[in-house]
C-alpha cells in the first residue's frame, strides 16, 4: 500500500471507530450473514463496510438510477419495506436482500407511428386492464409516486396525466416485482410520456425559426469573426457583453 | 447522540445562531468580490491552484505536461491487462462499430451510427455497469441552446469560449453552439418533456456565465428524462448491448490503428476479444478517483477508464490540469456527503453563511470562487464539523420560504426536499450544511470536430474528451455536449467504417508502455485502469479532507 493511502485509510479507519462511538453500531443481516456496522450508514455503504465490493446493485449512488432496490424486514415485524439501498439509512436488526435485476418485457414499437390516443397504452400493455386497485405498487414506491394512480389514468386513456403522475419515476421496477397483476408500471409510464412530450406538448415556434437560420448559415460570419479575433479583443467583447437576467443562477445543476 | 430534527444537538446550537441572525442577513448583502479578490482567494484555496495537486507527467506523449496527481497515478500505472492472459486467435465479437460506455454519449452515438445506415449487429454498446448507470442520468439542472429570439448561437459561442477562459478549441465550441438547437428538436421529436411556459414556448433559465436564458429544464430530473428517452428509442431498435463487461484495453493492429478492445465480464470474470473497424470511446468522467481527496458527485462507474486507455494508446490528453469543483455539495448527513444540491437552491435566494451565523461570500458568484470561499472558511476554523468531521457551511434555506412563499421548496425544489426528508432534515425549517464536491473532469482526450482522436480508428465523445470546454465547462452545457458530440460520433464513424480495414490485431502496445514506464525510471505499484473504485471497509466511510 502506497504511503498515501496508508494515511486515507488510517484515517477513514480512525473516523469509523469515532462514529461508532458516537452514534453506536447496528446490526444488520445481509441475506441472512451478521455484520455490525457503524449506525448512520445507508444500505450501501454499510454493505461495503462489511466487505463487499458491488458490481451488481449500484449505479448513480445518489436516488436517480434505480439499480439498488432492496427489500427487506426488520426481525420481529411483519412488514416488508422496498426502498433505495443508496438512500436508505440501516436499522438495527434489518434482515438485507438486493435485487440485482428486475425481468419484465418492454412493449417494442416506433413512436412515429402511433398515436396518443385513449387505447393506445391499453394496446400496447393489455395487463394493466387487470389491475385490481389493491394499491402495492404505490405503497412499494421509493419515490412516492402515485403509481396506482398512473395505471388507472393509463387504463382510462388518459395519456397526459399518465405521464404527469409518473415524472419522478427512477425505473427501478419495485412496483412491478410487487404487482399482483403483473402489470410493468414503469414501462408503460415510459411511453406515456414519450407520447405526450412528442404529440400532446406544444412544439416551439422560435426553435423552428432559430433551425431554418442555422440552416441557413446566418450565424457562420458572426461566430467566425469571433474566432479570428486576437485574445484582447475578444475578452473585451466578453467583458462588455451585455447580461440578460439579473436573477442570475436560478437555473443550475 | 441526541439527534434532533436531523442534526446533533451541538449543530443545532450553530443552528440557532443562524436563525437569530436570519433577518439581519437577508436585508444585508456581501458584495460581489472584484477580478483581484477572486484571484487571492482562487490561489489561496482552489485545488487548481494550490501547490502539491498537480505534478509533471513522466512518460508517454504529454511527458512534462502538468496533471492532478490522481490521473498522473494512474498514467504511470502498468496496465491492468497481461497481454499473455488473452487469446487473440479467438475474437468473440467483430463489428463495425464498438461503441465504450452506454452512457449519453454512447447511446446518442449508436442511434445516429444506425440512421446513417451501420446494420444494427454491426454496432455494439459495451458497457461497465447496467446501460444508461451514467452521470448523463444524475444531471438535474439543464441544457443550453440558444433558441429564444433575444439569443443567438453566436452569443452562446460566446458564453462558451470566455467561459472556458479562451482556452477551448474553436471548432468544437462553435459546434456545440451551432448545433444545439437542432438536438432540442430531436429531443422534443423523441418525446422529451422539456418544461414550457403558458405560451407553449420552452421555460429558459438563467446559468451562472451565460449571457442569456438559455437553460431548458424538465423539472430537476433533465438528465434521466433525456436519457431514458434516448434509451428508450435505443431499446425499440435492438441495437446490442453488452453490460457489466468494461472495456479494460483497445486493441491494435499492425497498421498502428485501434482495432476493438478487451472487455472483461465482470461477473464470469472471461476476457471477450472485440474487433471493430471503429471505436468510439464515451467512457465519461472520473469523479471517483476523488482527486485531492474530495467527494464527489459522479456515478459509481467514473474512474477515468477512457484516459488511460486512450493514453496506452497514443492519444493525447488536454486540459486535465484543472477540474470542477461544485461549491455545494452535501456535507451532512453522512450518507449524503458528496451528493448534490443544485444552484438553484442559491438562485432562488438561499445564502451561505458560517456556524457563527454570518455571511461571508456574494451567494453567486462563479462555481470555482464560490467553492474557494466556502473553502477558506471551513480551514480558518469558521464552518461547522459533522460528527464524521466532515467540515461544511451553512446554506440557509428557509430563507426561500420567506422570500417567495411558504410551498415554494416543495413546489420548485420536490427531489432536493424528498433527498433530506429521508434523514429527517426538513430544509424548509432548518439550513442544509454543504461543502464543496468533485463533479466534472473539464477535460480529457483531444477530439476534432468529427470526434476523431490523433489514432486512426479512435473516436471519442463526452465527458472523456478534451477541448470543447476548456479550463472550464458552464453549467448546462455538458448535457449538450455528450448529444452534439455523440451525433457527430455516430455519423463520422458510420462514414469512416464504410472505408476502414483492420489488419492483423495486436496488443503489443501494452509491452511497449510497460517498456517505457521503465524506461522513464518508473516502477509502478499500481495498476490502471481501476474500472471500480473501493469501498470496501474503512474505505465506505466518506472522504474527510486533510483541511483540519
Ligand atoms: C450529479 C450530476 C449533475 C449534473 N448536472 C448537469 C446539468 O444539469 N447539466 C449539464 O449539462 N451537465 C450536468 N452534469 C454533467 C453531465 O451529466 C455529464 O458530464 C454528461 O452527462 C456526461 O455524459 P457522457 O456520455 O460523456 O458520460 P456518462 O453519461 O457518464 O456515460 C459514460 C458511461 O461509460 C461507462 N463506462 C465507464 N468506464 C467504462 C469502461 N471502461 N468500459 C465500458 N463502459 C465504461 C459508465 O459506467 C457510463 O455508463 C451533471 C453531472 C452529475 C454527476
Ligand atoms: S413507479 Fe415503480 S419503477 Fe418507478 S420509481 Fe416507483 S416503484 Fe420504481
Ligand atoms: S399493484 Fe398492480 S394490481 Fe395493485 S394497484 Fe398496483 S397496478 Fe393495480
Ligand atoms: S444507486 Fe442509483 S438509485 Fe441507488
Amino acid at each position: 500500500m502506497s504511503k498515501s493511502k496508508q494515511f486515507l485509510v488510517e484515517k477513514l479507519d480512525r473516523k469509523a471507530e469515532d462514529m461508532r462511538k458516537k452514534a453506536g453500531e447496528v446490526e444488520v443481516f445481509i441475506m441472512g450473514k451478521s455484520y455490525r456496522v457503524p449506525a448512520g450508514l445507508t444500505i450501501m455503504k454499510a454493505l461495503e463496510y462489511a466487505g463487499y465490493r458491488f458490481i451488481r446493485g449500484c449505479g448513480c449512488r445518489a436516488g436517480f438510477c434505480g439499480a439498488c432496490s432492496t427489500v427487506y424486514r426488520i426481525e420481529d415485524e411483519q412488514k416488508l419495506g422496498f426502498d433505495l439501498a443508496c438512500q436508505k439509512v440501516v436499522e438495527d436488526k434489518m434482515y438485507l436482500v438486493q435485487l440485482p435485476f428486475v425481468p419484465g418485457a418492454k412493449a417494442e414499437y416506433d413512436i412515429n407511428k402511433l398515436e396518443p390516443g385513449d387505447s393506445t397504452l391499453i394496446t400496447m400493455y393489455p395487463e394493466i386492464a387487470r389491475c385490481v386497485s389493491c394499491n402495492t405498487c404505490t405503497k412499494s414506491c421509493p419515490q412516492d409516486i402515485e403509481v396506482m394512480k398512473y395505471i388507472q389514468m393509463a387504463i382510462r386513456g388518459d395519456v397526459s396525466r399518465c405521464a404527469e403522475i409518473s415524472f419522478d419515476c427512477i425505473q427501478c421496477g419495485l412496483c412491478a416485482m410487487r404487482c399482483p397483476a403483473d402489470i410493468k408500471h414503469y414501462h408503460v409510464s415510459q411511453l406515456a410520456r414519450r407520447l405526450r412530450g412528442k404529440y400532446i406538448d406544444p412544439k416551439s415556434k422560435n426553435l423552428t425559426k432559430r433551425l431554418k437560420e442555422i440552416e441557413e448559415r446566418k450565424y457562420d460570419d458572426e461566430i467566425e469573426k469571433m474566432i479570428k479575433m486576437d485574445k484582447k479583443n475578444i475578452t473585451e467583447l466578453y467583458k462588455n457583453r451585455e447580461i440578460e437576467a439579473e436573477q442570475e443562477g436560478e437555473g443550475g445543476e | 447522540m441526541a439527534m434532533v430534527d436531523g442534526y446533533p444537538d451541538y449543530m443545532m446550537k450553530s443552528i440557532k445562531l443562524v436563525e437569530k441572525k436570519r433577518e439581519r442577513n437577508m436585508s444585508t448583502h456581501v458584495k460581489p468580490m472584484n477580478m483581484k479578490e477572486r484571484e487571492q482567494i482562487l490561489g489561496k484555496f482552489h485545488p487548481d491552484y494550490m501547490t502539491g495537486t498537480k505534478r509533471e507527467l513522466r512518460v508517454g506523449i504529454d511527458k512534462g505536461k502538468l496533471l492532478y496527481n490522481g490521473i498522473a497515478d494512474l498514467l504511470e500505472a502498468k496496465s491492468v491487462l497481461d497481454p499473455k492472459d488473452v487469446d487473440l486467435s479467438k475474437i468473440d465479437y467483430d463489428v463495425d462499430l464498438l461503441i465504450i460506455g452506454g452512457g449519453g454519449a454512447g447511446t446518442v452515438a449508436a442511434l445516429f451510427a444506425y440512421e446513417s445506415s451501420v446494420p444494427k449487429d454491426e454496432i455494439l454498446i459495451v458497457t461497465k455497469l447496467r446501460h444508461g448507470d451514467s452521470n448523463s442520468m444524475m444531471a438535474q439542472g439543464g441544457i443550453q441552446a440558444a433558441d429564444r429570439p433575444e439569443d443567438s448561437p453566436a452569443l452562446h459561442y460566446l458564453d462558451i469560449y470566455g467561459g472556458g477562459h479562451f482556452t477551448n478549441k474553436h471548432e468544437l465550441a462553435r459546434a456545440l453552439a451551432l448545433d444545439a438547437p437542432g438536438i432540442i428538436n430531436w429531443h422534443q421529436e423523441l418525446g422529451v418533456m422539456y418544461d414550457r411556459q403558458d405560451d407553449a414556448e420552452f421555460q429558459e433559465l438563467s446559468g451562472g456565465g451565460t449571457c442569456r436564458n438559455r437553460m431548458h429544464s424538465a423539472k430537476d430530473y433533465t438528465g434521466m428524462e433525456l436519457l431514458r428517452n434516448i434509451r428508450d428509442k435505443f431499446r425499440n431498435l435492438e441495437i446490442p448491448v453488452l453490460e457489466f463487461c468494461p472495456i479494460i484495453e483497445f486493441l491494435m493492429d499492425d497498421k498502428g490503428q485501434v482495432a476493438g478492445g478487451i472487455a472483461f465480464n465482470l461477473e464470469t470474470y472471461e476476457y471477450y476479444v472485440i474487433r471493430a473497424k471503429a471505436t468510439l470511446l464515451a467512457t465519461g468522467g472520473s469523479g471517483r478517483l476523488h482527486l485531492s481527496n474530495y467527494p464527489t458527485t459522479n456515478h459509481y462507474g467514473a474512474t477515468g477508464d477512457g484516459l488511460i486507455m486512450a493514453y496506452h494508446v497514443g492519444a493525447n490528453l488536454t486540459d486535465l490540469d484543472t477540474i470542477q469543483i461544485h461549491p455545494t455539495g452535501d456535507a451532512h448527513p453522512e450518507p449524503l456527503v458528496g451528493i448534490l444540491s443544485t444552484e438553484k437552491i442559491r438562485g432562488l435566494g438561499a445564502i451561505p453563511v458560517n456556524a457563527n451565523g454570518d455571511p461571508f461570500v456574494f451567494p453567486l458568484e462563479p462555481r470555482d470562487v464560490e467553492s474557494a470561499a466556502f473553502i477558506q472558511e471551513c480551514k480558518e476554523g469558521r464552518g461547522t464539523v459533522t460528527p464524521t468531521g466532515m467540515p461544511g457551511v451553512w446554506l440557509d434555506t428557509p430563507m426561500i420560504e420567506i422570500i417567495h412563499g411558504e410551498g415554494t421548496i416543495q413546489t420548485l425544489l420536490a427531489g432536493e426536499m424528498r433527498k433530506f426528508k429521508r434523514f429527517g432534515i426538513d430544509m424548509t425549517e432548518y439550513p442544509i450544511l454543504v461543502y464543496p464536491t468533485l463533479h466534472y473532469q473539464n477535460g480529457g482526450v483531444e477530439i476534432n470536430e468529427k470526434t476523431e482522436t490523433k489514432i486512426p480508428g479512435l473516436f471519442a465523445a463526452g465527458e472523456v474528451t478534451g477541448g470543447v470546454h476548456g479550463k472550464n465547462r458552464l453549467m448546462g452545457n455538458s448535457l449538450l455536449d455528450y448529444n452534439v458530440f455523440g451525433r457527430r460520433a455516430g455519423i463520422y464513424t458510420a462514414k469512416y467504417v464504410k472505408k476502414a480495414k483492420v489488419g492483423k490485431i495486436t496488443l503489443n502496445h501494452l509491452d511497449k508502455y510497460n517498456k517505457m514506464l521503465g524506461q522513464a525510471n518508473i516502477k509502478p505499484k499500481k495498476t490502471a485502469p481501476i474500472i471500480l473504485p473501493e469501498y470496501r471497509g474503512e474505505m465506505a466511510i466518506s472522504r474527510a479532507l486533510d483541511i483540519l
